[in-house]
C-alpha cells in the first residue's frame, strides 16, 4: 500500500540500499551484461523515493489510478529500478535474476508493456522528462493528487528535448513534477565535463523557473532531506541535482580494475564476489 | 483544373478543416480527449477544439520532440491525446519520440499530420510531408490513414478516437473535391470502392482519389472500365479488396501524393506480389523534393493528375 505509512528511517534506508546494491550486482553479473555502475550511482535516490515515504504506490495493484509515478529516463540504469520494485513486492528477487534473458520481462531497458509497474518505456535518452510532464498534466486533469518523479542522467542532459521539457514544465507550473539529475559525472566514453560540459545544472535549471537544490546524492540523509523540501514546493516544478559517483558503494573494487567509469559492463563473477563482500 | 472537376465533383472543405470541426464535436462526447500542439494549432485546426475546451488544449511551443512525448505521458494517465503538426515536422522531427513514447509502448495517441504532400503549394518543400506515410508505416502497431475528403475525414476522426491504440492520420491543406456523402460508411482497414469497373483497378488515397475518379471517367469514354478504390487505411491494408482486384481486373495502378518508396504503392505491391500478380503502375511524387509554387501547378508539374493516371493505366492494361 501507500509507502508513506511505512517510511523507513535513514538507518533502515541505508540497510535497504545495501540490499539494492547487492541485487544490482548479482543480476547484472548473472546476465553477463548491463550497466551496474550507472545503476549504483542512483541507489540513494531510488531508495528514498520507494522506501522513504515519498511515493504512493501499491505493488499489488500497479495500475492504481492515484499512484505516484516513477520514470527512469536514464533507462540503462534499470537494474536499480528492478531491485527496488522487487523489494517493494512487485515481483520476487529471484524473478529479476532473469534480467536480459530471452523471454524475461526484465529487459535491458524498461519496457512498460511487459512489466506492470514500469511507468515509461525508456532507453532512447532525453524523453523521460517530457513523458513525466504528460503524466503530471494528466494527473492534474484527473484531480487525483498523483506526483511524478523523473530520474535523468547528467550525460542525458545533452539531449535538446530535456531543455524543451524544462521550459514546458515551468509554463504549466507543474508542482507535482520532480526531476532528479543523477550527476555521476561520467558518460559512455568519458567524463561528462570532457564530452559536453553543460556547466552548472542548478544555474541553468533555476533560470527556467524551477525550484532547485544541489545535494550529495550518495548521502542517504541528504537525499531524504532534499525530497522533503521538494515535497513542500507545490507551485512550480522541482529539480534535485544529485551529485553522485558512478559505481558508488563498490568504488574500491572498481578502482582495482583501473576503470572508474566502468560503463555498460557487468562485474565478472570474481569481481562481483569482491563487491558483494565489500558491501556487506 | 482541380482534381475531380472532370467528373463534376464539387470542391468541399480541406481535410484539416473537417478534422478540426469533428474533433471539437468529439470533445463534447469524450472528456478524455486532449490536444497537444507545437504552436501550429491554427493551421492544423486543433485550435477549434482547444478554444472549445481550453483546459484540455496544450500548446507546448515549437518543440515537436517534447510535444510527442508529452502526448505519450498524457495517454498513460488515461487521456486520449491528439497530437498534431505539419506532417513533415511531426513525423520527421519527432520520429524517435513517436517510436519510443508512442509506438513501442502502444500508447493510445492520435497523431495527425496536416499539410501533407506537395499540394500545400507556395511554402515549398521544407514544409511538404512527402515521406510521412512511409515513416508511419514503419512503426509496429500503428494504424496509418490518409483521407480523401471532408466527409470521410470526419468519420475517420471519430473512428480513430474510438479505436484503442496509436494512429497516424494524414491530412492536407487545400480544399478538395467531395467524394463521399454522409450515408457512406467508413471503417478503419476497410477500403471503399468508389466506382465499379472490371478492366483495371485504380487504388488511391488522399486527394488522388478525386484524380482516380476523373481518370475513370475519361477512360470510360474510351471503353475502358476502371474500378476506383479509396485505400484510406494504408496500414493495416485491406488485403481482401486488393486480392479481389487482382482476380477481377487485369492490372492495378496506385496513385498517391507521396514519394514512390514506402507509401501506398509499396503496401499494395506487397499484397499483389503474394496474391495473383498482375501488372502494376504507380503515380506519385517519385524520388525527389518538390518546389514552391501554386498547388495546382505543382500537382501538374509533378504528375499528380488524372492524365498521369490514364497514362499509367494504358501502360499496364
Amino acid at each position: 500500500m501507500a509507502a508513506q505509512a511505512n517510511a523507513l528511517s535513514i538507518e533502515e534506508l541505508k540497510d535497504k540500499g545495501k540490499v539494492l546494491r547487492r541485487l544490482i550486482i548479482r543480476m547484472t553479473t548473472e546476465a553477463g551484461s548491463g550497466h551496474p555502475s550507472s545503476s549504483l550511482s542512483a541507489v540513494e535516490v531510488v531508495n528514498a523515493l520507494w522506501f522513504g515515504g515519498f511515493m504512493k504506490y501499491d505493488s499489488q495493484n500497479p495500475t492504481w489510478e492515484a499512484r505516484d509515478r516513477f520514470i527512469l529516463s536514464k533507462g540503462h540504469a534499470v537494474p536499480v529500478l528492478y531491485a527496488a520494485m522487487a523489494e517493494a513486492g512487485y515481483f520476487s528477487t529471484d524473478d529479476v535474476m532473469t534480467l536480459r534473458k530471452l523471454g524475461s520481462p526484465f529487459e535491458g531497458h524498461p519496457n512498460m508493456k511487459r512489466l506492470p509497474g514500469i511507468e515509461a518505456s525508456t532507453g532512447s535518452l532525453g524523453q523521460g522528462l517530457s513523458l513525466g510532464i504528460g503524466q503530471a498534466l494528466g494527473a492534474r486533469l484527473n484531480k487525483n493528487g498523483s506526483n511524478v518523479f523523473v530520474v535523468i542522467g547528467d550525460g542525458e542532459m545533452g539531449e535538446g528535448q530535456v531543455w524543451e521539457a524544462l521550459a514546458t514544465a515551468e509554463k504549466y507550473k507543474l508542482g507535482n513534477l520532480t526531476a532528479i539529475i543523477d550527476q555521476n559525472t561520467y558518460q559512455q566514453t568519458g567524463a561528462t565535463k570532457d564530452v559536453l560540459d553543460l556547466g552548472s545544472f542548478e544555474e541553468k535549471i533555476s533560470a527556467f523557473g524551477w525550484h532547485t537544490q544541489t545535494i550529495d546524492g550518495n548521502c542517504q540523509k541528504a537525499v531524504v532531506e532534499a525530497l522533503e523540501v521538494a515535497s513542500k514546493v507545490t507551485d512550480r516544478p522541482k529539480a534535485i541535482i544529485s551529485k553522485t559517483k558512478k559505481g558508488f558503494g563498490i568504488l574500491p573494487v572498481l578502482e582495482e580494475t583501473g576503470d572508474l567509469n566502468y560503463h555498460g559492463k557487468p562485474l565478472s563473477p570474481e569481481l562481483a564476489e569482491k563487491a558483494l563482500a565489500f558491501i556487506a | 483544373m482541380y482534381l475531380g472537376e472532370i467528373s463534376g465533383l464539387k470542391v468541399g472543405q480541406a481535410t484539416r478543416d473537417a478534422f478540426g470541426e469533428a474533433l471539437k464535436e468529439l470533445g463534447d462526447k469524450y472528456p478524455e480527449i486532449v490536444t497537444v500542439d507545437g504552436d501550429v494549432g491554427n493551421s492544423t485546426r486543433t485550435e477549434v477544439f482547444a478554444k472549445a475546451h481550453p483546459e484540455r488544449g496544450f500548446n507546448v511551443g515549437i518543440a515537436e520532440s517534447n510535444m510527442v512525448s508529452v502526448a505519450g505521458g498524457l495517454a498513460s494517465t488515461g487521456h486520449i491525446p491528439v497530437v498534431a503538426s505539419f506532417a513533415a515536422f511531426l513525423l520527421c522531427n519527432a520520429y524517435d519520440q513517436i517510436r519510443m513514447s508512442i509506438a513501442f509502448p502502444s500508447m493510445n495517441v492520435k497523431m495527425v499530420g496536416t499539410h501533407a504532400g506537395i499540394s500545400i503549394g507556395e511554402d515549398g518543400p521544407s514544409q511538404m510531408g512527402i515521406e510521412d506515410v512511409s515513416l508511419a508505416c514503419s512503426l509496429p502497431g500503428v494504424v496509418v490513414m490518409v483521407t480523401a475528403d471532408a466527409v470521410s475525414t470526419k468519420k475517420a476522426t471519430a473512428a480513430m478516437i474510438e479505436y484503442e491504440g496509436p494512429v497516424y492520420l494524414r491530412l492536407g491543406r487545400p480544399n478538395v473535391a467531395e467524394i463521399y456523402s454522409e450515408d457512406d460508411t467508413f471503417e478503419i482497414g476497410k477500403a471503399n470502392t468508389i466506382r465499379e469497373g472490371d478492366d483495371v483497378t485504380i487504388i488511391a488515397n488522399g486527394l488522388m482519389v478525386a484524380g482516380a475518379v476523373d481518370a475513370a471517367t475519361k477512360l470510360a469514354e474510351e471503353g475502358i472500365s476502371a474500378r476506383v478504390i479509396d485505400m484510406h487505411t494504408v496500414k493495416p491494408i485491406d488485403v481482401d479488396a486488393i486480392q479481389k482486384a487482382t482476380r477481377e481486373t487485369s492490372a492495378i495502378v496506385v496513385a498517391e501524393e507521396h514519394l514512390a518508396h514506402g507509401g501506398l504503392g509499396s503496401a499494395v505491391a506487397m499484397v499483389v506480389s503474394q496474391a495473383t500478380p498482375v501488372p502494376m503502375a504507380y503515380v506519385n511524387v517519385g524520388d525527389c523534393f518538390a518546389e514552391s509554387g501554386d498547388p495546382q501547378g505543382l500537382l501538374d508539374k509533378y504528375g499528380l493528375t488524372a492524365a498521369a493516371i490514364i497514362e499509367a493505366v494504358k501502360k499496364v492494361k
